[in-house]
C-alpha cells in the first residue's frame, strides 16, 4: 500500500486525535460522540500517535493497583520500538475506550496486553510501509493522521531476544502520586454543586422501610431526605453532614430473618437445595477401586464466606442530566456498567459515560457498582451531581462477598504409595446467567436481573498429580447465603486448600516426604522446576510429617503447596515455615518461599508486587478472615470483628520468578493466592501433628505434649 | 458558622465548620482539597486518614476540627511532590511501596512520625511501629523495606 492510500479513507482525511485534552474526563455529560473511534477492530481505537511520537493507550481494562498500567505501557512500547516514558494510558472510559473486556481473572496482561500489542504490532508494520526508521519520530511520519486499520490478527510480534523494554523492571509511573497525596482517586473527585450522599442501609438484609422521622436531622444543615420504596438515602452539601444525617435519622424497618447464621455454615451449605449435580473430572472409577486400596482416606474441608474488604469504602460519583448521565467510578468493568445502568435505568447507552479513576484495591468486585448505582438514584432524585462513599461498616456487610466453599475428599494409595483414587466433592452456587442485583436497585423497586456467579469455581478440584482413578463432582446449589461476587482466585483458593492439605494427607499417611511425595505424582518439567526450587529457598529438610523435633513450648514446622493455576496456567509453589506456641496455639508465620512461572515476564518488579500482596493477603485470609452474620445481618463490619493481616504478623518473604521468554505472558494476580492456605495447613500439621480443615486456621490451645 | 484556626502545612488558615466535632479529616479533605488523608474506616482502625499533629501520627477520622485548633497539622502533601519528595516518599517511591495506593498516605505518615524517634530502627520495631496501620492489598514487605531505606538515609 502506498503512503497516500494508507493515509486515506475513501474521499476524506482522518485527522488523528491529537490531543487527549479534548476529552475531558472530569466534566460532565459530555456523552455524546467525541468523535474517537471506539471498535476494537481498529487500531485507532486502541493506538493515538500524536504528532511529537508521544502515544496514549486507550483501554478498558484498569488498573485497581496491579501495576498494568505500566505493563501495557511497555508491551505497546517494544512494539512500537519507542520509549515507554511517551506512553500514557487511558482506562476505562465508555466513551473513548474501546470494549475489550472488564478486569478480573487475572487477563489484564493475557488478554488485554495482549490485543494491545497486536495493535501496536498493526501499527508497526504500518509505520515501516512509511518509512519507518529506528529512532525516528514516528509521530512525524503519520502527521498527526490516524492509521485507519484493522487490528491484523497475523501481524508480526517481535522476537522476544530483541525485547530491551518487556522483560525490564520499569517503574509504576502512579507510584510517586500515591506516595505524596497527589493521585486522583475516585474518593477525591469533586463536580461543581455536587452534593455529599450517603445511603442507608436496614439493620436486616430485605427489610422493608416502614416509617421515616425526616424531622430527626431538621438541625443538620443542608441534609436532605430521599426515599424510593425501601431504598433510603440522604444528602447534604457538606460530606459531615450528610454521614451525621444518615447516623441520626430516625427511622423503623421491618424486622427480616432470612439467613441461615455463620454458625455451622459448612452443614447448612451441603444441607442447602440443590439445583443439579455435575462430574467435571471422570477419569477411570475412583468409587470401585478405593475399596481395594491399600491406604484409604477421607476428609472434609470449609473454607468461609470472605468480603473483599477494601481498605477504603466503595465510592462513585454520579450526575444526572437531561443531556446525558455521568459515572465516575473505580468499578472493574466500565462497559459492563454502562449496559446494566442502561437497562435498568432506562438511559440510552449513548447518553450514558461511565469513566474509571483510581479506587481503592478492590480483588474480583466489591461494592463499588452498587456505590455507582446509590449516587445515579441520589442523583437523579436531586438534580444536582452526587458523591456517595459508604461508610466502614456498608463496606464489610454489604459489599458481595466470596461464597462459602465445602469439599469432601476421599482418597486411597496402591502398595507403592501412589494414588490409585480420588474422589472430590464440591459444594458451590450454581451460576445463574445476568449480572449480579445492585442492593439499592432492589430496595428501589426497579427491576434488574439477578444473576448469580462468582467466577470460574469448580477448577483445580482435582489432584495435579498421577492418579488412576480421578472424580471431581460438584453439587451445584441454588443460592448462597450472601450476595456472590468473585474474590481473587474464586474457588481455586478453597479447592487447591483442600487438594494441596489432602495431598499431604495422603504424604503423612504413607510416611513419605511432602515434596518427595509430589514430585513423585508429576512428569512436567516447569512442575518439578518450581517445585524443587521452592524447596531449595526454604532449605526443605526431607523426611515425613509431622515433625517430632520440638523446642520446650515452641513446637516448628514446615509445609508445601503446588498449584497449576486453573490446571492449564501459572505453576507456582509455595514452601512455609511455621512456629506454634503450644500453651496458646498461636501460629506465626515464620518464613515464605515462592517461585513463579507464569510464562513471558513483562514487568519482573511488577510482577514481584502482585504475587507477594496476593500470598500475605491470602495468609490473613487462612488465618482470620470470616464473614460472621447472623439470622438478619452480617455483625463482622469492622476491622476489629473482621481482622486481616497485620503488619507484625508479617513472615520474611521470598519470591523467585521464573522467565518463560518464547511463552505468552499469564496474568499473576490471583495464581500465587492458591497454594497460600494449604502450605500454612500443612506446615501446622507438621509443627504440632493437628490438621487444620477449616479456614480461618485456628489451634485450640492449650495443645497436647 | 463557626471559625476555626488552623496551621496546615506551614501555612495559617481558618476554616469554617458548623460542627466543631467535624473531623479534621473531612476539613482537610472538602475545604482545604487536601485530599492526600484518607477515609478508611471513621473509627481510628486503619490508619488510611493519618496526619501529622505536631509531628505526631495522629488519625484525622476521629481527631476534631475544635481539638485541631492551634496545632502544627502536616499532611502527606506539606512532605513533598513528586518532584521534590521528601526522604521517605522517596523510599516509598524506590520501593515501588504500593499498589491502590490508598493506605500509601497513612504508611508514610507514619513511619515520618515513627522514625522521628526511632532512627534507627530494626524491621521487628518497623513493623510494630506501623503496626496499627492496615494495608488490604498486603504490600508490607515493601512498606518495611521502604521505611528501612528511609531510616538509612
Ligand atoms: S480512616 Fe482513620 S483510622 Fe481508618
Ligand atoms: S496498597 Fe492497597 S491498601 Fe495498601
Amino acid at each position: 500500500m502506498k503512503r497516500r492510500d494508507f493515509l486515506r479513507t475513501g474521499s476524506a482525511i482522518i485527522v488523528s486525535f491529537a490531543f487527549d485534552g479534548a476529552f475531558s474526563r472530569t466534566m460532565p455529560a459530555q456523552t455524546s460522540d467525541l468523535g474517537k473511534p471506539v471498535d476494537p477492530r481498529e487500531v485507532d481505537s486502541f493506538l493515538a500517535i500524536h504528532p511529537d511520537g508521544s502515544v496514549t493507550i486507550y483501554t478498558s481494562k484498569v488498573d485497581v493497583g496491579t501495576g498494568l498500567r505500566i505493563a501495557i505501557s511497555q508491551m505497546v512500547a517494544e512494539e512500537l520500538e519507542i520509549p515507554v516514558a511517551r506512553v500514557t494510558v487511558i482506562e476505562g472510559d465508555t466513551a473513548i475506550t474501546p470494549n475489550h473486556g472488564g478486569t478480573g481473572g487475572s487477563t489484564g496482561i493475557p488478554q488485554g496486553g495482549v490485543e494491545l500489542r497486536r495493535a501496536a504490532a498493526t501499527a508497526r508494520q504500518a509505520l515501516l510501509k512509511l518509512g519507518a526508521q529506528p529512532g525516528a519520530n514516528i509521530g512525524a511520519l503519520l502527521g498527526g493522521k490516524r492509521l485507519n486499520l484493522k487490528v491484523d490478527p497475523n501481524a508480526p510480534l517481535k522476537d522476544p531476544k530483541t525485547y530491551t523494554i518487556v522483560g525490564k523492571p520499569i517503574l509504576r509511573p502512579d507510584v510517586p502520586d500515591k506516595c505524596t497525596g497527589r493521585n486522583v482517586y475516585v474518593q477525591d473527585h469533586s463536580l461543581p454543586g455536587m452534593l455529599h450522599g450517603r445511603v442507608i442501609h436496614p439493620p436486616s438484609i430485605g427489610a422493608k422501610l416502614m416509617a421515616v422521622d425526616e424531622s430527626s436531622i431538621q438541625k443538620i444543615p443542608g441534609a436532605r431526605v430521599v426515599r424510593i420504596q425501601n431504598f433510603l438515602g440522604v444528602v447534604a452539601p457538606d460530606e459531615w453532614a450528610a454521614l451525621r444525617a444518615s447516623k441520626e435519622l430516625k427511622v423503623t424497618w421491618t424486622d427480616e430473618q432470612g439467613l441461615p447464621g455463620s454458625e455451622n455454615l459448612d452443614r447448612h451449605v451441603r444441607e442447602s437445595a440443590p439445583d443439579r449435580d455435575e462430574t467435571i473430572v471422570n477419569k477411570g472409577d475412583p468409587a470401585a477401586a478405593l475399596p481395594s486400596t491399600a491406604k484409604q482416606l477421607s476428609a472434609l474441608y470449609v473454607w468461609p464466606i470472605q468480603s473483599h474488604a477494601s481498605l477504603g469504602p466503595s465510592c462513585a460519583v454520579a450526575d444526572v442530566r437531561a443531556e446525558g448521565t455521568t459515572i465516575w467510578s473505580a468499578t472493574q468493568g466500565p462497559h459492563g456498567m454502562r449496559a446494566n445502568f442502561s437497562r435498568i435505568f432506562g438511559i440510552p447507552e449513548d447518553k450514558l459515560r461511565v469513566i474509571f479513576l483510581d479506587g481503592s484495591g478492590s480483588y474480583g468486585g466489591n461494592g463499588n457498582d452498587d456505590a455507582a448505582a446509590d449516587a445515579l438514584l441520589l442523583s437523579r432524585a436531586v438534580g444536582k451531581p452526587v458523591r456517595v462513599q459508604w461508610a466502614r461498616e456498608d463496606e464489610h456487610a454489604w459489599d458481595p462477598k466470596g461464597p462459602p466453599q465445602v469439599l469432601e475428599i476421599r482418597g486411597g494409595l496402591d502398595n507403592d504409595n501412589r494414588i490409585a483414587a480420588w474422589e472430590t466433592h464440591m459444594w458451590l452456587p450454581m451460576n445463574i446467567q445476568g449480572n449480579r442485583p445492585l442492593v439499592s436497585v432492589d430496595a428501589a423497586g426497579i427491576m434488574q436481573p439477578h444473576g448469580q456467579g462468582a467466577g470460574l469455581m469448580s477448577q483445580n478440584g482435582d489432584p495435579p498429580y498421577a492418579a488412576t482413578n480421578v472424580r471431581v463432582v460438584v453439587h451445584y446449589l441454588k443460592g448462597t447465603p450472601l450476595r456472590p461476587s468473585n474474590l481473587r482466585a474464586p474457588g481455586k483458593v478453597a479447592n487447591v486448600f483442600a487438594v494441596e492439605s489432602f495431598t499431604d494427607e495422603l504424604a503423612a499417611a504413607a510416611g513419605i516426604d511432602a515434596v518427595e511425595f509430589r514430585l513423585g505424582g508429576l512428569t512436567d518439567p516447569r512442575a518439578l522446576d518450581v517445585i524443587k526450587r521452592a524447596a531449595e529457598m526454604i532449605g526443605w529438610e526431607g523426611r515425613p510429617s509431622p515433625n517430632r523435633r520440638t523446642n520446650g513450648n515452641v513446637l516448628t514446622g514446615r509445609g508445601f503447596a503446588y498449584a497449576r493455576y486453573k490446571q492449564a496456567e501459572n505453576y507456582v509453589a509455595i514452601a512455609m515455615e511455621v512456629a506454634v506456641d503450644r500453651t496458646t496455639g498461636k501460629i506465626n508465620v515464620r518464613r515464605i518461599a515462592c517461585v513463579h512461572d507464569g510464562g513471558l515476564i513483562v514487568n519482573p518488579d511488577g510482577l514481584r508486587n502482585q504475587i507477594e500482596g496476593s500470598i500475605l493477603q491470602t495468609l490473613g485470609r487462612a488465618l482470620h478472615e470470616e464473614v460472621k452474620f447472623d439470622k438478619s445481618h452480617v455483625t463482622s463490619v469492622d476491622w476489629a470483628s473482621y481482622p486481616i493481616l497485620s503488619f507484625p504478623e508479617v513472615p520474611s518473604l521470598d519470591v523467585a520468578l521464573i522467565d518463560r521468554p518464547s511463552l505468552p505472558p499469564l496474568g499473576a494476580g490471583e495464581a500465587s493466592t492458591a497454594p497460600v492456605a494449604a502450605a500454612l495447613a500443612n506446615a501446622v500439621f507438621d509443627a504440632t501433628g493437628v490438621r487444620l480443615r477449616r479456614v480461618p486456621l485456628r489451634l485450640e490451645a492449650p495443645l497436647k505434649a | 458558622m463557626p471559625n476555626f484556626k488552623l496551621r496546615v502545612n506551614g501555612r495559617a488558615t481558618t476554616v469554617e465548620s458548623w460542627d466543631p466535632a467535624q473531623p479534621l479529616l473531612y476539613v482537610l479533605r472538602n475545604s482545604l482539597g487536601l485530599h492526600g488523608p484518607k477515609f478508611g474506616c471513621g473509627l481510628g482502625q486503619c490508619g488510611a486518614c493519618t496526619v501529622l499533629i505536631d509531628g505526631k501520627a495522629t488519625r484525622s477520622c476521629i481527631t476534631s476540627v475544635k481539638q485541631a485548633q492551634g496545632h502544627a497539622i502536616t499532611t502527606i502533601e506539606g512532605l513533598g511532590s513528586p518532584e521534590k519528595p521528601d526522604p521517605v516518599q522517596a523510599a516509598f517511591i524506590a520501593e515501588q511501596a504500593a499498589q491502590c495506593g490508598y493506605c500509601t498516605n497513612g504508611m508514610i505518615m507514619t513511619a515520618k512520625s515513627f522514625l522521628r524517634q526511632t532512627p534507627h530502627p530494626t524491621a521487628a520495631q518497623v513493623k510494630q511501629g506501623l503496626g496499627r496501620n492496615l494495608c488490604r492489598c498486603a504490600t508490607y514487605t515493601r512498606i518495611l523495606a521502604a521505611v528501612l531505606r528511609a531510616a538509612k538515609v
